[in-house]
């Protein structure tokens, strides 16, 4: 059918319309023409086709059609005619009069009539307002240049057309996005597809946060990207600029993208200023009872417009059931609506993405996580008390269905739980299987590890020839030992194995991976890992994001494999390293600027000793380290605590991170009848070099003049011992709760082969150490013939750390006071804003 | 009914983070913001030895305190694991972007 719309309203006339004389059947007029609207006066014609006189006003040019198909018209995969549910025919035949293109203006209830846009005034006997949602639009300046929309109706995809169409001709438009949403991510899709270039700005970090968690949000940020999209989360809109119509958009930090359209698809909000003006009560949207009667009995709402029981819904399924329990209500039936859960799907093709219920955790809540990094599937279902109350699905969908029903209907799931995240056909297949009988069921030939091909035959040799832990089985036959999806099979075939003879091994990461550090190090640099979320989704992190042990300790990680590139995680910091101070019992903090090789003059003291004064800081304190250490001070006064230490010239001591923290000296010869060497003066360059470099744990080093060794070089974790040869270089000591005496590592004869190899010995520490492992229990756990032979003995090894920490460091000496104090996070030292309390 | 006080958006909060506010006179709250965007407010004190929880590191509903490193539910304001401790929690809502928490009971007794 060639469908002729848009070109002439129905009733085209601007007159009244004229009652028949012989209709007396009570008149229900509809404001709204979309799908809800439409749909109940389906409903009510399926119950009581007869009853009710029915007029509809649009302010659409159009039929009634199917909105959440303009996705695929925008795509380019259906046309309008496609998606059109009720045609001209329909409104016919059932004998409804159809006002398009005629917005209603105003509802007078004492009247009992409806006046359009026309002037044109109808009256009612039920008046029923299904005006569905406004665009929200955020308020920045040139938000209403041409070009310029939101993406809601059809005349919107019309814009969008035309825009990419204009752009061809230009050589390939581009557009922006605001809004990483469901709708902004599918608009985003078709304008890519209709050849536009797209990047989309969303202001949360994390895409579709409402409906996806982190986990989930990264893999489709990943995905997008892969096609082309640029995807700024994270990123405000400040202004759309353009002379005349739009060209481009300016982000509150200076970034400007180039555009010729600007879609925005930050938010709906229900429409209901009809209804405010009208006198309904109104709320976030029109009130309705449970069968969507208004505060006045003769007004009915249905649709986005309205709020029941204090929710607004944004998705149609739940117009469904309004509609239903509305045309109960009208033809004197009473089920009434109750609300309803509702779940997401991403119809973006080729990405699949679903998401229901509440998925957000909390108290008493277990997630159970499963990641297949090879395959980019990402599952989390939230149970609680054996119900499952939500779901978040990523890569593979399939099940989305069956764990919306179990949520719905409420279903107990305790004898399926171990069984629940592998999807219905698993845990409902043939009764419940307990995992290791699953295992054992398996034939000999079945695939266990797919990353590297090896079947449970091969396990089962490799646990007979003597393997009887994971760690033995990874080592043996590789199963498990890439992407480690497979552990939990290996390690059930292990214990079917073995029975109770399997050895658990080294200790794992955390409670949130199987794995353990070095595995995850390693993993990081092979597979190339650039955050923490991809490193959690390749090796299987069981939770969601993390815990306070594992995240600090990836966070170190991928900053130690790929020094700039890899953007320091704040959130994952420890406090001392997020305030860059030593948080104290009381909740203040104290603060040690640096004092390079232990040396001061008057106008770092005096900085010092006004400081004190000006933020009255109880007390101050000379530290093991030789430094000051001024205690005290309130979180708020640390911006002002380091611009006026700052502005005398002195930088953080970073008394209070796992990272270098200082160089303690001697005088050495320039004033001690002993000394042998500048012992303070390279001290000084030692400093110099290695400040501000993070650490798997603190790190400690000295330089003492002579063997009287008054630095106490030898309980350091790099100590260098001046002799009149030359410089003695010790490392591995601590004080600490377990003294340990450092052991000699070799002798040198230049201060810059002593910096050489302290740079390399540094490196090699951050490049292999475990997190939270100080350099003693490292030494001992790898033997120091291991050090010597990679730091003494390798001069090609040495000379290649060395040029790994020098290049870190280039990144690394910014001095964080610096930035904070010139306004960097400054909100994270203030309260939220002061909230004054009116007397009431 | 609960009087709700607009205290600043989402996006005033780092995700993974908190911040702190004082509404006349009472304990500092920290209201945190989790990796899913959720938002919950507690008094800004652990129940083991006050440590200022709004600058623990924040993991799924739960913060690690800063100083003993408990971990204290964020819904509840329960010690979980071993520990044992609660600290008062504070009702919290979002609204459009905005986030709303209630006046604390004594204040309005107070008002
Ligand atoms: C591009 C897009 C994709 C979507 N995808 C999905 C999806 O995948 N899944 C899902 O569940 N939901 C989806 N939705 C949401 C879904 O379309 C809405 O929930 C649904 O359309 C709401 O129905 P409604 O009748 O309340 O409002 P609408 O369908 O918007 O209908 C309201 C109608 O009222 C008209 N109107 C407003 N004021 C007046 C007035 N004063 N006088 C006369 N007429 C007036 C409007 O012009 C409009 O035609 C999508 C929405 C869009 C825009
Ligand atoms: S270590 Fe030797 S050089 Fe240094 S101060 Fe002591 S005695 Fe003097
Ligand atoms: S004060 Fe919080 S753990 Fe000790």
């Amino acid at each position: 059918m060639e469908f002729q719309d848009g070109v002439s309203p129905v009733t085209d006339s601007g007159d009244d319309i004229l009652v028949p004389m012989d209709d007396v059947r009570e008149h229900l007029v509809v404001v709204g023409n979309g799908m809800a609207g439409c749909r109940a006066v389906e409903e009510l014609l399926a119950r009581d086709a007869g009853r009710y006189r029915v007029t509809i006003f649009g302010a659409e040019p159009h039929v009634n059609y199917n909105r959440i198909m303009l996705s695929p018209v925008l795509a380019g995969e259906k046309t309008f005619d496609d998606i059109v549910i009720n045609d001209r025919a329909w409104y016919a035949d059932n004998d409804i009069e159809l006002i398009v293109a005629d917005p209603v203006t105003a509802i007078d209830r004492a009247a009992k009539s409806v006046t359009a846009n026309s002037g044109r005034t109808v009256h009612y006997d039920k008046l029923l307002i299904a005006t569905g949602s406004d665009p929200f639009i955020i308020p920045v300046p040139g938000k209403d240049l041409p070009g310029v929309i939101s993406f809601r109706d059809m005349q919107d995809v019309d814009t969008m057309l035309a825009a990419a169409e204009a752009g061809k001709t230009a050589g390939g438009g581009s557009a922006v996005v605001i809004g990483g949403g469901l709708l902004g991510l599918e608009a985003a899709h078709g304008l890519t597809l209709r050849g536009m270039k797209v990047t989309v700005i969303h202001l949360m970090d994390t895409l579709m946060e409402r409906q996806l968690d982190e986990a989930a949000g990264w893999l489709l940020k990943s995905a997008l990207e892969a096609r082309g999209q640029t995807i700024l989360t994270g990123a405000n809109t400040a202004e759309i600029f353009g002379q005349g119509k739009v060209e481009g958009v300016r982000l509150k930090d200076g970034r400007e993208i180039p555009a010729s359209l600007v879609v925005m698809a930050v938010g709906i909000r229900p429409s209901t200023a009809l209804a405010r003006e009208a006198g309904l009560a109104v709320n976030r949207g029109i009130q309705v009872d449970d069968h969507m009667v208004t505060s006045d009995v003769d007004v009915l709402a249905v649709g986005e417009c309205v709020e029941h029981d204090g929710n607004v819904y944004g998705l149609v399924a739940p117009l469904w059931d309004m509609c239903r329990s509305l045309a109960d209500g009208l033809t004197d039936r009473h089920t009434g609506y109750k609300g309803s859960v509702t779940s997401t799907k991403l119809k973006v093709a080729g990405l699949d993405v679903f998401s229901a219920g509440d998925f957000s955790g909390g108290e008493g809540c277990e997630d159970i996580v499963l990641r297949d990094a090879s395959r980019g599937v990402y599952k989390r279902v939230v149970v609680k008390d054996d119900r499952v109350i939500g779901a978040v699905l990523y890569g593979d969908t399939a099940d989305g269905g069956w764990y919306f029903d179990l949520l719905k209907k409420d279903e107990d799931v305790a004898d399926i739980r171990d069984l629940l995240i592998f999807g219905q056909s698993f845990a409902s297949g043939g009764g419940v299987m307990d995992p290791k009988a699953a295992v054992a069921a398996l034939s000999d030939d079945a695939e266990i590890c797919g990353c590297n091909g090896v079947s449970k035959g091969q396990v089962v040799a490799c646990i007979e020839k003597g393997a009887c832990s994971l760690d033995a089985v990874r080592a043996g036959c590789k199963a498990s030992a890439s992407c480690g999806s497979c552990t939990g099979l290996v390690e059930n075939i292990l214990a079917l194995t073995l029975g109770d003879d399997v050895q658990s091994g080294p200790k794992t990461m955390c409670k949130c991976t199987s794995f353990g550090h070095d595995d995850v190090r390693r993993e990081i640099v092979a597979q190339d890992m650039r955050s923490i979320p991809e490193v959690m989704q390749k090796l299987h992190w069981s939770t969601p994001d993390g815990c306070s042990s594992c995240r600090p300790a990836l966070n170190y990680y991928l900053l130690c494999a790929l020094p700039g590139v890899y953007v320091d995680d704040q959130q994952s910091r420890f406090v001392n390293e997020r305030m860059h101070a030593n948080i104290q019992k009381d909740g203040t903090y104290s603060v040690v600027p640096r004092m390079w090789g232990g040396l001061t003059n008057p106008r770092e003291l005096r900085a010092i000793a006004d400081v004190v004064e000006k933020y009255d800081a109880p007390m101050v304190k000379v530290t093991g380290g030789q430094r000051l250490d001024i205690f005290g001070i309130k979180k708020e006064d640390l911006p002002a605590v380091w611009a006026d230490l700052n502005a005398a010239g002195m930088v953080s001591g970073h008394a209070y991170g796992k990272s270098l923290r200082t160089v303690k000296t001697c005088v050495g010869s320039e004033w001690c009848r002993f000394g042998t060497q500048d012992s303070t003066g390279l001290g000084v360059k030692t400093e110099r070099m290695t400040w501000g470099s993070w650490m798997p744990h603190k790190f400690k080093i000295a330089v003492s003049g002579c063997p009287r060794n008054c630095a106490e070089a030898t309980i350091k974790d790099f100590g260098i011992v001046c002799v009149d040869s030359g410089y003695e270089l010790h490392v591995g000591g601590n004080g600490g709760i377990h003294v340990r005496v450092t052991d000699f590592l070799c002798k040198v004869s230049t201060e810059q082969e002593a910096l050489d190899y302290c740079a390399a010995f540094t490196q090699l520490y951050r490049e292999e150490a475990r997190y939270l492992e100080r350099t003693a229990p490292w030494i001992e756990r790898v033997g120091v013939d291991y050090v010597k032979a990679r730091i003494a003995d390798d001069d090609a090894g040495r000379e290649a750390l060395r040029a790994r920490f020098l290049y870190s460091q280039s990144f690394s000496q910014d001095d964080p006071w610096a930035q904070r104090a010139a306004g960097a996070e400054t909100e994270l030292h203030q309260h939220l804003q002061p909230i004054s309390i009116a007397a009431e | 009914m609960t009087d709700w006080i607009d205290i600043g958006t989402l996006a005033d909060i780092p995700q993974r983070g908190a911040r702190t506010v004082h509404i006349g006179g009472e304990k500092e709250i920290a209201v945190f913001r989790t990796g899913d965007d959720h938002v919950f407010a507690l008094i800004n004190e652990c129940p083991h030895k006050k440590g200022p929880l709004s600058q623990g590191i924040v993991h799924g509903h739960n913060v690690a305190c800063p100083l003993h490193n408990w971990n204290i539910a964020l819904k509840t304001g329960e010690a979980q694991g071993e520990d044992k401790g609660c600290t008062p929690t504070i009702a919290v809502k979002q609204e459009d972007g905005r986030i709303l928490i209630a006046r604390p009971v004594s204040m309005k007794d107070a008002a």
